[in-house]
């Protein structure tokens, strides 16, 4: 029986990758629910917005790399971050001119709106692909960790060894300033309170003189943010791949659906949810169970619920879980 | 969709726009072998009568009952499936090893999930339910990885090089088409079962979801079909190429017409690819078209334009939800089957949603949702674009690149990504279509 090391390494395997990996999904997840909440319709393009965003900050990351600039300790990815929310955000608006709005003055059905944004998902694929290649692309520099498995075993001198990689850190301190700021835009400024407005009831919005325009644009603006942040820091914590990102989109609708779709605040549980299951239904627990049992014991087998490769499985057995009981998802959500 | 011309008069589809149409897309065909060669033009023509077939199922669902699945991919694959488990030869020592766990295994967890889902109907509401439902998933999923891991172990240590899985029936593979559309119809019941219920956007995501698990249940499970190790030399319905070579009278057929015998046999075998093919679409679109003109069609277009009042007039409109998504599914199940065929293999990681989903999406709506003749047309269209947009884009990068200097970096990383330029086209063709010409090539009548 060795509840410490237990515990260092289930948070070393599950609980802190998980909650590096929840917040990538709740940032993505928010944008997903905000375009739902504000413009109505299910954002299939959102994966590769993300991968357009993380491919300019890796573009401008290596430029800043030649140049010799570098953010200490920290990833130079960071310093980077603006050109990629800036280009990203001038992609969404330039997409929304070019595509979306017509059917917003149409007052097209929201499926259709969901097709263009097929259309949309192969054009930033095919510009993705062709600018950065379909290859892995690490980015990550600055210090590795903030505490490695060495440090903590010789610090604690326990037999597990802990490690606090920086981009996990990074990752979880990134997301919370970034929801703190949302959160207090939506809810103290004008623009955030005429965007809630405008979710809530599109008719008496537009009466109380909201400018639906701008709303939207605000929204696309906050949403290539929360995307690009969202596509760096899953690059910086894992790797970057264009089809991976592709792949995210369903987590991340998981987690949107599941909190609530158009429910901020229900994006963010989502992502928390879906990552920590996935996480811990495909993360091998015969290490952590060793130690809880007697001295020198050791499970048969490896106690490991489904293979890794089936965490699509989770993702969407919770969602069909929640559409089933709960249609609307945990935090009351919105339907069309 | 749905506008007012569903009240015109019902126009034939055969008009000269669309024989003009048609005739097009033939000339494609005609001049990519006279310019590349027939064996290519023939290659593209046989999965371009695969696509066809992928997005009348496709339209089924989306034209006739408004239902957006993308979950194309996961059926496609489902229908590749059946194609080895009906066909390949089987392996009597792996299921001597293990073959009779496995069924035991999958048999005890089917039977949990009914007990659950007995259990949630039969139980009154409260914790009491929720209580005893947890005991039988955990109680069951336990009991159900005891009883198939030593016979999944055994059958996949068994000669891994060359089988590691039970095998097939070795059953002839035209078989394997029907099967392959029963397998998508048996999977699209449970989903449509749990998820028709839901707004739109949630079925969509829950095909997208079902698509993902299937390929990772064929990636993963080696004793079904070998996972990524693939399944290859699925025989065929056709003779083989080296047959048709050795053989007297057809060497004296292709010295006949003056052709060399190893093009004529290959064109030969496509040919008879082909025939098949032809005789499948015709069915089905025979069948389709005969649905679509029925009272049966026009409920499905009722339902489609106006629930609310559909089911005032007593209709079943969830029954009848899950009665289009099935059948739908199941012609993409039949398209699979017979691509794997023509594969003769199944590479369960070649499966990618852009390209086996969201592609027969661009042929659908490109080809005209609700009409069956257009969705043929698109699938033939866009599948001649798929294939020949990646030689023409790296033509016409050759040519902006031909005044840079040999080697230079960014000449070399435009011929690279010549290939990513068929996602663009097809994106920027999907977006100008829903734009100025929503309801497609063939509009529906």
């Amino acid at each position: 029986m060795d509840v410490l090391n237990a515990i260092v390494a289930l948070a070393n395997f599950v609980i802190i990758p998980a909650t590096a990996y929840g917040a990538q999904l709740a940032l993505g997840a928010l944008g997903v629910t905000l375009i739902y909440g504000i413009l109505r319709f299910s954002n299939f393009a959102h994966g590769d917005t993300m991968a357009f965003g993380t491919m300019v900050t890796i573009f401008v990351t290596w430029g800043f790399q030649a140049a010799g600039i570098g953010f200490g300790p920290l990833p130079t990815a960071l310093l980077a971050l603006p050109f990629g929310i800036a280009a990203t955000a001038l992609l969404a608006i330039g997409t929304d001119a070019t595509v979306y709005r017509f059917y917003r003055t149409q007052k097209a059905k929201p499926v259709i709106f969901v097709i263009a944004s097929l259309g949309v998902m192969f054009i930033m694929n095919g510009i993705v692909r062709f600018l950065i290649g379909v290859d892995d692309q690490r980015f990550a520099d600055g210090e590795r960790f903030i505490i490695g498995a060495r440090d903590f075993r010789e610090m604690t001198g326990l037999e597990e060894g802990l490690a606090f990689r920086t981009t996990q850190g990074i990752t979880i301190v990134v997301a919370i300033i970034a929801v703190v700021l949302l959160f207090w835009f939506l809810n103290r400024t004008r623009t955030g309170k005429s965007m809630r407005a405008f979710s809530d009831n599109e008719d008496l919005a537009l009466l109380s003189g909201i400018n639906p325009e701008r709303v939207v644009l605000i929204t696309w603006i906050i949403v290539a943010a929360l995307a690009t942040t969202a596509g760096v820091l899953y690059g910086l914590d894992k790797s970057f791949k264009p089809f991976t990102y592709f792949q995210l989109l369903l987590p991340i609708f998981a987690s949107a659906i599941v909190g609530g779709l158009g429910n901020p605040l229900g994006a963010i549980l989502g992502g928390f949810l879906i990552a920590f299951s996935e996480v811990g239904v495909t993360y091998a627990f015969r290490k952590v169970v060793g130690y809880l049992g007697p001295e020198d014991w050791q499970p048969e087998g490896l106690l490991q619920l489904l293979s890794t490769d089936y965490k699509f499985a989770v993702s969407f057995g919770i969602l069909l879980i929640v559409l089933l009981f709960k249609p609307t998802g945990i935090m009351k959500g919105k339907s069309v | 969709m749905s506008d007012a011309a569903n009240t015109q008069t019902p126009a034939s589809s055969i008009n000269a726009k669309n024989i003009l149409l048609f005739a097009l897309v033939a000339l494609l065909f005609v001049g990519t072998g006279f310019v590349q060669s027939w064996n290519t033009a023939l290659t593209i023509f046989n999965m371009g009568l695969i696509s066809a077939i992928m997005a009348l199922g496709v339209n089924m669902q989306w034209g006739y009952a408004g239902l957006f699945n993308v979950g194309v991919m996961g059926f496609v694959a489902l229908g590749g499936l059946a194609a080895v488990l009906v066909s390949s030869d089987p392996v009597p020592e792996a299921w001597a090893l293990g073959g009779p766990r496995i069924l035991l295994g999958l048999v005890l967890g089917a039977a949990t999930i009914l007990a659950a889902i007995l259990a949630y109907s039969r139980l009154p509401a409260g914790r009491l339910r929720m209580l005893a439902i947890l005991v039988i998933l955990i109680g069951g999923f336990a009991i159900y990885r005891a009883v198939i891991g030593p016979g999944v172990e055994a059958v996949e240590a068994y000669e891994p090089a060359s089988t590691g899985f039970l095998g097939g029936l070795g059953l002839p593979v035209v078989l394997a088409w029907p099967v392959g559309g029963l397998l998508a119809a048996g999977a699209a019941w449970i989903i449509g079962k749990t998820a028709l219920g839901l707004r739109s956007d949630y079925l969509a995501i829950a095909t997208l979801g079902i698509a993902e698990i299937i390929i990772a249940i064929l990636k993963n499970e080696d004793w079904l079909a070998r996972g990524v190790k693939n399944v290859t030399g699925i025989p065929r319905p056709v003779p083989y190429e080296v047959d048709l070579q050795a053989s007297e009278s057809f060497l004296n057929f292709a010295n006949s017409l003056g052709a060399d015998p190893v093009s004529a046999s290959t064109i030969t075998v496509k040919l008879a690819y082909a025939g098949l093919f032809i005789v499948v679409l015709g069915v089905l679109i025979w069948l389709v078209e005969k649905a679509w003109n029925s009272p049966w069609g026009r409920m499905m277009r009722a339902i489609r334009d106006n629930e609310v009042s559909a089911s005032a007039m007593g209709k079943d409109v969830k029954a009848r939800h899950l009665q289009i998504f099935i059948l739908g599914s199941a012609v993409c199940g039949l398209a699979g089957a017979m691509m794997t065929t023509l594969d003769s293999q199944l590479v369960p990681g070649t499966y990618q949603p852009l390209r086996f989903t969201f592609l027969i999406w661009v042929m659908v709506i490109v080809g005209g949702s609700g009409n069956n003749w257009g969705a043929v047309l698109g699938g033939f269209l866009i599948w001649w674009l798929w294939v020949q947009v990646e030689p023409l884009g790296l033509l016409l990068l050759q040519g902006l690149t031909a005044g840079m200097e040999e080697g230079a970096f960014l000449r070399e990383h435009l011929l690279d990504s010549a290939a990513h330029m068929r996602l663009l086209t097809m994106g920027i063709i999907l977006l100008l279509v829903l734009r100025f010409s929503p309801r497609g090539l063939i509009p529906e009548r």
